[in-house]
């Protein structure tokens, strides 16, 4: 379990001290094969818990770890091409802080530890921020600055929050620990009103790492202003490793007997998010930014399911695999089509379709495929967290459900099509084809997430139904 | 040695509102480096039989070293290396988060009276200052125009996690201590890179001059 934490973060000690511009986004692709081929690894092998049990490969680890895995080495597959054609922009930052960040992904989805988690997340907020001034210019730097103040302010509550936790576990007979299997464990030892206000404080600093609405507000600026390969790896990694720190709270909250309180904060804030989303996708201009309300939309499904628990639960989780594939596929289209334009307002791009014959379509199917369309896979997740409300008796928490997906899917289609169709002579040209290295990595995800919609492997099914569980309701 | 231990717990209470009420930049930078400094008595104050006296010693110090030392200093290059003007520019005036500062105070006053301590043998005003101090962080984080400030008010909501964080000493693994001084010392240290670069790009450190990308 070490190799996959550690091999990312010698490479990028070795990517920060390689002199050679053109071979360093090499130590991108290298990191993402090593880390993949150890992740496969894990899977055959069944690692006992490490480091005294702060680090163990549970149900929802091997999900979450998997799809970044997944990701991260389709996303050094695409930096080789999308580097080589920013050959005027140093990449020794961006390289290293990337490979950093898969590091720091992989400590969070496999913690065990509160504490251990709340450090990983904080890295992965450091080591991202100087990521989003990769451009340089005025508004990237805007952009990085709302990005690192809001998300360090985010984290602070949460350590704040994880604090409470640790007070509610101090008393006579308490755990006096962090670790999730001494928590869960003391359950109704913990002391109640701590664990609730922890809760809060922890559902306000997680909730901002996910970009929760309303603590959203860095999303669409960090998603607008990065480079197309960073807003995969945000969007698809770092979120869901924010949610998978609020599902350790919620266990905790669960085995406190505060479950129920968690939950409906969950799902308030869940369906605020959709909300929020669909009201500022409507006639939005600049697609990039189209993509983080997509995101904020997404989690704020994720969190609905999770709320709702039971079958909802597991299509969250089935969700989160979803979502980071599907957002790999429209990031790095959308990066691909910005290039090519040299813009990414609206106005000035159409007939995308007709002059990046990969990208153009792929950002299309992309867009269907995140806004739920069968037989993609978000479809069947976002299905069974709507079945789990159903079958939970909560018909007006379906019904918003329902009528936030059909909104975004109008507002959102409205822009994608105005960029996909159309005649591209007279739009702005920076001769920026598709090539094989930037067009065939969101392919690729987009097969997988099609295959997975077509065909879902029992194994896969139960380990979904296997995290679910651990996080109780 | 209680009165003291009182006496400190008012100090830092007395300081948040310093720092509210101050219009000048390196007045609220000496304050905020004077609150970190005094924390760093706290350890010392509070420590019990059971604190094993390494760890409490590597508090007090490294409190004393990065709050009260090396990040206000950090700052005050800051504003030299980039010649900032030096008054504080509220969004809110002074006297409102003077008295939202005070309504702070008591809201945390009553939420520890609410909440009953698992650790009965800690002191009772570690609770309330500690989350006073947090809120009055908030405040100048979002009360405030400058950059500086900005990251001033986010050191002071810091030093009340700090603070909420001596009620765990006794027992909490080191790591988690170590972790949090050294990723306060990160934050602010890539800030401070980040501050730089707005400097060069805007010639002032005005973060209402950030305010290109909206919808």
């Amino acid at each position: 379990m070490f190799f996959v934490i550690l091999a990312p973060l010698a490479l990028a000690a070795l990517a920060f001290a390689d002199p050679l511009q053109a071979r360093r986004p090499r130590a991108l692709l290298a990191g993402g094969l090593l880390h993949l081929a150890g992740v496969a690894f894990l899977w055959i092998a069944r690692p006992a818990p490490a480091l005294g049990g702060w680090l163990e490969l549970d149900p929802l680890a091997k999900v979450v770890l998997t799809m970044i895995s997944v990701l991260f080495a389709v996303c050094g597959v695409y930096a080789q091409g999308y580097l080589a054609r920013r050959p005027d922009r140093d990449n020794r930052v961006f390289v290293g802080g990337l490979l950093v960040l898969l590091s720091a992904m992989t400590v969070v989805a496999c913690s065990q530890h509160l504490g251990l988690l709340w450090v990983a997340i904080e890295l992965t907020t450091l080591c991202t921020a100087p990521l989003i001034y990769f451009d340089k210019s005025a508004r990237s730097l805007e952009a990085a600055w709302k990005y690192l103040l809001v998300c360090s302010l985010g984290i602070a509550l949460a350590l704040l929050g994880t604090f409470f936790l640790a007070l509610a576990g101090a008393g006579e007979g308490g755990p006096r620990s962090l670790l999730l299997a001494d928590l869960v464990r003391a359950g109704g030892a913990l002391s109640s009103p701590w664990v609730r206000a922890g809760f809060v404080f922890l559902l306000v600093g997680y909730g901002t790492k996910m970009g929760l609405a309303p603590l959203h507000s860095w999303k669409p600026d960090a998603y607008g202003e990065a480079p197309g390969i960073l807003g995969a790896l945000l969007s698809g990694g770092v979120t869901s490793v924010g949610f998978v720190a609020l599902a350790r709270v919620v266990q905790v909250c669960s085995a406190a007997g505060e479950g129920a309180f968690a939950r409906d904060a969950l799902v308030g804030m869940g369906l605020l998010s959709m909300a929020l989303a669909a009201v500022f996708m409507i006639g939005q201009s600049d697609f990039k930014r189209m993509l983080a309300y997509s995101s904020v939309e997404h989690m704020g499904i994720l969190a609905l399911g999770l709320g709702l628990g039971g079958s909802a639960a597991s299509g969250a989780v089935f969700h989160t695999l979803n979502n980071g594939l599907t957002k790999g596929v429209l990031f790095l289209a959308a990066g691909n089509i910005h290039r090519s334009y040299g813009s990414k307002r609206v106005e000035d791009v159409r007939g995308a379709a007709r002059r990046l014959p990969v990208s153009g379509p792929l950002f299309l199917a992309g867009f269907l495929a995140v806004t739920g369309s069968p037989p993609f896979s978000p479809f069947f997740s976002e299905f069974s967290i709507l079945n789990g409300a159903i079958a939970g008796g909560r018909f007006v928490v379906g019904g918003l459900f329902l009528l936030f997906l059909s909104v975004i899917f109008v507002g959102m289609g409205a822009t994608v099509l105005k960029v996909v169709q159309g005649d591209p002579s007279g739009a702005p040209e920076m001769h920026h084809g598709d090539s094989w290295l930037t067009a065939a990595p969101p392919l690729f995800l987009m097969a997988l997430v099609l295959a997975l919609g077509l065909f879902l492997p029992q194994e896969l099914k139960s380990l979904f139904d296997a995290a679910a569980a651990r996080v109780g309701g | 040695m209680s009165a003291w231990t009182e006496m400190v717990f008012i100090l830092l209470v007395v300081f948040d509102f310093f720092l509210l009420a101050s219009s000048r930049l390196k007045a609220v930078i000496r304050a905020a480096a004077a609150q970190g400094a005094l924390l760093s008595v706290l350890p010392l104050l509070l420590a019990t039989d059971k604190a094993e006296i390494g760890h409490v010693l590597a508090l007090s110090i490294g409190a004393l070293v990065v709050k009260g030392v090396v990040i206000p200093w950090l700052l005050m290059w800051a504003i030299r290396e980039a010649s900032i003007r030096r008054e504080v520019e509220p969004i809110v005036g002074f006297i409102p988060s003077l008295l939202l500062c005070a309504v702070g105070v008591a809201l945390a006053f009553a939420f520890s009276s609410a909440m009953p301590l698992p650790t009965p043998e800690k002191h009772g005003f570690l609770v309330p200052t500690a989350l006073s101090t947090v809120w009055t962080g908030l405040l100048l984080v979002v009360s405030r125009r400058k950059a500086v400030s900005q990251v001033i008010g986010f050191l002071v909501l810091e030093n009340g996690v700090f603070l909420f964080g001596l009620l765990l000493s006794d027992f909490m693994p080191a790591m988690v201590e170590a972790g949090v001084l050294l990723d306060l010392f990160a934050a602010v240290f890539v800030m401070g890179i980040v501050m730089f670069d707005i400097n060069r790009e805007f010639s002032s450190l005005d973060t209402e001059k950030l305010s290109a990308l909206k919808d």
